[in-house]
């Protein structure tokens, strides 16, 4: 066990130089270089910012595409000269009743697969829908991996619109990923205040343009209130015009009226439908609709032809600009419910860099001491071991661009505990066999192969431990796993390596010598 | 040269008195949890979590509840929180949608308190979440164990893989236990200090056991018992040694880490202490009690160096 070749030393000192070298990458700034600037990162408990977990509410989502359903059922169950009543929804379940007589005309529709209504699935072998009969009711639901099929592409048109929103802002190197099948996981580096952005996110931003009716009685009409107020009016249900069709919104002062105003372009299609409307309804008011809230309802002074125009509220300079990045970025395809936020100040993560660094070296010096206080001149060589370890360890988590948490830091110092335990176990050993042996050189080696099942054991049922908690922690605790975990890696690395190296030149320079540990 | 071997300690002797010892303690902390339950955070149990400096010294704790009651926010917690002027502030209700909320707090304690209210941290977890985090800490702490049993059964027999476990379950129940007796606050960091706890017992278990196995095939005459003291003893200083270094390294981060990871470094010196206490006077008791001999390590494959 004492013997190391040549290519083997090597090796063994060319990994401690690059990873040495990687480690010092984090003290020099070095931007341009793709190696030169890598670094580890600092988690948002150490330098402070936002981070977010939001949930798609698909629900309204569901009962809208079922109302689509409805309409298209009614198509094809009038093609097909089917008799149905009472077809209605109700708690996200279709319903009507089906005389005897069609019950098979429309399974065989129904579970077509290339029908209109409910989609077959190739992937999944499965439909979109359920449906049950029972005596002559018909119900149809969304099916398991329907549902699945809805929430994932909701989610894909989310995440879209989330990332254009926050990118708008300018925040710091935002990261916005997903969570499973409904969830977007936000985290914002830097920001001291995710007020703006939880407005921005808050708002579908769901824009028409619908006429106002004289009442309620009025065919298709619906109560809406107001943005600002509890005043009611009542809306043709009917869409003119939606967010769809805009391509651009800016915010404006308006020199008019000394106020904060949108000012929107709408596509070809778009203009073409608003003059339409516009040159049939002079004197009529036009709402403008911003998730169910009427925003304000002005008359039709003239014909809008160019496709142009404001919308104007009791905005403030700040609220229009962010209503026209809203609108500029589209709508949500539902509403995102904020369910964890967590926030650090900059100076708390300030204050937590401080107070790991000086835990590190205080629990450093620490275990320096006391190892060569236990066995003297081995003891250096395993504190020198343990330097070399803490060196290679940033090096690795350097090059993996890890991210540090401050349970990571604690990760770090409870390794620079542990990591001595390796040699412990060896230098023990080496005691007894001196006991046992009067060649030292045998000694040596046989403490090394002794120890050797013990020392695997019990590092790698702390690995397990690390491996568990990174695939089950979340956040900052999931840093303590990686650090735990690659502190358990590098520690083997420089027990059975380093360690080894330096205490069998140790032992060839004195192998005649009586030995003092 | 021989100074760590003077003398033997006969730790078969202690056996049944610390038996006992430890069975009142897991019954006692089972009780403890069972009736006093125990203290979660925010992480666990949904809420907001805010900590706070006052930038006035002179306001006092008393006046931060009172400002605090008059928001009427359900059922609030104030304690101070490491440095002079820092509170932690908890509260039950999670209003994470409205945007206001956390902004009004602030500017209703400022004005009562008449101090700017530097609001360093906020954590809001709704109910959805901390269940989730809950689960997932317990099935986390579960698997851990599994993990071990598991890896123990194939490393060794299947004696040994049921002493360790026993230990280990025993430090988890007496950590956890201390926890709720002491009203400490269980969050997301302690389940990593409990999971780091299982691997470190583990690894205290495992080397003690690795000798009684190396014992036990060298000589097959001499019982379980007496093996199994030799083995502790030719053990001890190391453990004691590893058990020192760790627990220098734990008092370090607990006395200058910062407040943050005060509960973290208890629970893990809590752990490493119980977990030291337990590889010898739990596993190994139980090992011997499972009348493990010569003959069931002989039967396994020479696999002592892997």
């Amino acid at each position: 066990m004492l013997h190391f070749s040549k290519l083997k030393l090597f090796v063994i000192y060319f990994i401690i130089t690059v990873l040495s070298f990687f480690s010092i990458l984090n003290f020099i700034n070095n931007n341009d270089n793709f190696i030169l600037s890598k670094k580890i990162n600092l988690g948002l408990d150490l330098q402070g910012g936002s981070y977010l977990l939001l949930e798609v509410d698909s629900k309204p989502i569901i009962i809208q595409n079922l109302q689509q359903k409805i309409l298209n059922l009614r198509k094809i169950l009038k093609k097909n000269k089917i008799k149905y009543k009472n077809l209605k929804l109700t708690n996200q379940t279709i319903s009507f009743t089906l005389d005897e007589s069609y019950k098979s005309t429309f399974d065989e529709i129904f579970l077509d697969k290339n029908n209109p209504v409910n989609l077959f699935y190739e992937k999944y072998k499965s439909y979109e829908l359920d449906h049950k009969i029972e005596n002559s009711k018909v119900t149809i639901e969304y099916s398991k991996y329907g549902l699945v099929e809805l929430k994932i592409s909701s989610l894909d048109q989310s995440l879209e619109i989330v990332r254009r929103r926050i990118d708008e802002v300018g925040t710091n190197e935002p990261t916005i990923v997903k969570r499973g099948n409904d969830r977007i996981l936000i985290e914002l580096p830097g920001l001291e205040d995710p007020n703006r952005i939880k407005k921005l996110l808050g708002k579908t931003a769901n824009l028409s343009f619908r006429l106002v009716t004289n009442s309620i009685d009025e065919f298709g009409s619906e109560v809406l209130s107001y943005e600002n107020s509890d005043d009611k009016i009542s809306i043709s249900k009917r869409v003119i015009v939606s967010g769809d069709n805009l391509i651009n919104a800016q915010p404006k002062h308006d020199r008019q009226s000394n106020q904060a105003v949108v000012s929107f372009t709408f596509d070809r299609s778009g203009s073409k439908k608003f003059a339409r409307v516009t040159s049939k309804n002079v004197g009529r008011r036009i709402a403008i609709i911003l998730d169910n809230k009427i925003i304000s309802a002005p008359v039709v002074q003239e014909p809008i032809l160019t496709g142009q125009g404001q919308i104007s509220g009791d905005f403030t300079f700040q609220s229009a600009t962010d209503l026209a990045l809203m609108l500029r970025s589209g709508a949500l395809p539902a509403p995102l419910k904020i369910i964890e936020e967590r926030t650090v100040g900059p100076d708390l993560g300030e204050d937590s860099i401080k107070a790991g660094a000086i835990s590190l070296i205080i629990g450093f010096l620490l275990v320096i001491l006391y190892m060569i206080y236990k066995y003297r001149k081995l003891g250096l060589i395993a504190d020198l071991a343990l330097i070399v370890n803490l060196i290679i360890l940033l090096g690795v988590l350097t090059i993996l661009e890890a991210t540090l948490t401050l349970p990571g830091i604690a990760g770090i110092i409870l390794t620079v505990g542990m990591a001595v335990d390796a040699n412990v176990l060896i230098f023990e050993r080496i005691k007894e066999e001196i006991k046992l042996e009067n060649n030292n050189i045998h000694a040596f080696d046989n403490g090394y192969k002794k120890a050797r099942s013990a020392i695997l054991d019990a590092n790698i049922t702390t690995l397990i431990s690390a491996v568990i908690l990174f695939f089950l922690g979340s956040g900052p605790v999931k840093g303590f796993a990686v650090t735990l975990g690659i502190g358990i890696v590098t520690t083997l690395f420089s027990a059975y390596f380093f360690a080894r190296h330096l205490s069998a030149s140790y032992v060839i320079r004195n192998k005649d010598k009586k030995l003092n540990i | 040269m021989n100074k760590t071997y003077f003398k033997e300690i006969k730790f078969t002797n202690f056996y049944r008195r610390l038996n006992i010892f430890s069975s009142i303690l897991i019954i006692l902390s089972i009780l403890i949890i069972l009736l006093k339950g125990l203290n979660l955070g925010v992480d666990f149990k949904g809420g907001t979590l805010i900590e706070v400096r006052i930038e006035n010294s002179s306001v006092n704790i008393a006046e931060i509840r009172q400002s605090l009651n008059k928001m009427n926010l359900g059922n609030i917690n104030v304690k101070k929180f490491g440095k002079e002027n820092d509170y932690l502030i908890k509260i039950q209700i999670t209003k994470i949608n409205d945007i206001n909320f956390i902004k009004s707090i602030n500017e209703k304690m400022s004005s009562d308190l008449g101090s700017v209210v530097n609001f360093r941290r906020v954590e809001n977890v709704g109910p959805k979440v901390s269940n989730e985090l809950l689960k997932d800490g317990m099935l986390a702490i579960s698997l851990s164990l599994a993990a071990m049993l598991f890896y123990i059964w194939i490393r060794f027999e299947w004696q040994f893989s049921l002493a360790a476990i026993a230990a280990i379950i025993h430090d988890v129940i007496i950590t956890i236990g201390i926890f709720s007796l002491l009203s400490f606050e269980v969050n997301l960091s302690i389940v990593a200090a409990v999971l780091t706890i299982v691997g470190y017992s583990m690894n205290d278990t495992v080397v003690i056991f690795d000798r009684i196995r190396e014992n036990l095939k060298k000589y097959t005459k001499i019982s379980i018992s007496e093996i199994s003291n030799t083995s502790t003893n030719e053990t001890l200083s190391r453990t004691l040694i590893t058990s020192v270094t760790t627990l220098l390294a734990l008092f370090s981060i607990y006395i200058f880490g910062g407040e943050i990871l005060r509960g973290f470094s208890f629970a893990m010196i809590v752990g490493v202490i119980v977990g030291t206490y337990s590889s010898i006077f739990v596993a190994t008791p139980i090992l011997n009690y499972t009348n493990v001999n010569s003959k069931t390590v002989l039967n396994e494959n020479s696999n002592e160096y892997i």
